[in-house]
């Protein structure tokens, strides 16, 4: 155990690993979301309420998931720099901000487009809706306040910080829409009970779910390698891969 | 397959705009984040390149200039000068 946390330490250990794990990431993360998205797109039965708009679910689901997941993953993240001073936390926090953010905006987004033709109106001061907005906000703080200092102990330290405590957030989206009973609709999946929709619908969905997960672990540790080759680049390892040609190595993406 | 043509599948019985936008807004920004990090990748990994290319050639530069001259360069002062108004 402890071996293994020094050896998270090493920025030369993690690039080779990370190189290692990654075309997996990408290769079943493809084939899981695009087959998700298919068959909720042309396969799956029609909604007897809200028609073919439900359709949206197949990706509105993920985005907003895993947009909160992201979020948690961070705030692990930031605990671990404020406690052990791991580099390769604030590594992290830093490559997956943007992708958290961009999670965001797309779940916000697809939200709206359905609610227009299921609720009639893209928007509304809903519990569900307004928390999901802050997560934005809380995002864009992050991604600003990493940018904010000169100082890379500093900055670290500061967008931990404001990680950990924006986590208070994640509970509020969660149970938003049973303390608030609003216009948003309840969870669709729970861990504790068997999914209300017929297994034609949550099928695809869960596809769809897992595949953007991995998809988000490959761009989560291409972006923490190109972090970690920044910088480190005065090291010697670093300067080694570079003269060997920028080779398949670094061009790669993981394929 | 859920629909009995492919206009059908297109149209989606009315809400073709919405599920369509939505799709389309996923597919454009997944492609964004990817985009961002292959450009982010290639730019550390270019500026690095250049560095290493400037610091080979300066060490050349520096290794010539010992060969040639023997590392020594006459520089002018204007000390000789000074010396001869006093």
């Amino acid at each position: 155990m402890w071996q293994f946390f020094h050896k998270l330490g090493s920025p030369k250990w993690f690039y080779g690993i990370a190189g290692r794990f990654m075309p997996w990431l990408l290769g079943f993360g493809l084939l899981l979301a695009l087959a998700g998205i298919v068959w909720g797109l042309a396969f799956a039965p029609r909604d007897y309420l809200q028609g073919n708009s439900y359709r949206i679910i197949f990706i509105h689901v993920p985005t907003a998931f895993l947009a909160q997941s992201v979020y948690m993953m961070m705030a692990v993240a930031g605990v671990i720099t404020l406690v052990w001073k791991m580099k390769l936390a604030d590594v992290f926090v830093r490559a997956a901000a943007p992708v958290g953010a961009i999670l965001t905006v797309l779940a916000l987004f697809t939200g709206a487009v359905w609610g227009k033709p299921t609720w009639g109106t893209w928007w509304i001061w809903d519990a569900r809706l307004t928390s999901m907005l802050i997560l934005l906000f809380l995002y864009l703080g992050i991604i600003g306040l990493a940018h904010a200092y000169s100082d890379e102990k500093t900055a670290a330290r500061a967008v931990a910080v404001l990680a950990v405590v924006g986590v208070v957030n994640i509970p509020i989206i969660k149970y938003s829409v049973e303390w608030w009973n609003t216009l948003h609709q309840p969870a669709t999946f729970k861990l504790t009970e068997k999914p209300t929709m017929v297994p034609e619908m949550w099928v695809p969905l869960l596809l769809a779910v897992l595949g953007t997960y991995l998809l988000f672990g490959w761009a989560a540790l291409y972006r923490m390698q190109t972090e970690v080759l920044r910088r480190e680049r005065r090291t010697r390892w670093v300067k080694e891969l570079i003269a060997a040609g920028g080779g398949s190595q670094l061009k790669s993406r993981g394929a | 397959m859920a629909f009995d043509s492919f206009s059908a599948f297109v149209v989606m019985g009315g809400h073709g705009p919405y599920v369509w936008t939505c799709y389309g807004v996923f597919f454009l920004l997944v492609a964004l984040i990817a985009w961002l990090s292959i450009r982010d990748r290639r730019q550390v990994v270019r500026s690095q390149q250049r560095e290493q290319a400037m610091v080979s050639s300066g060490q050349a530069d520096t290794a010539r200039r010992a060969r040639a001259g023997g590392g020594f360069q006459r520089i002018p002062t204007t000390q000789n000068e000074s010396i001869s108004k006093s």
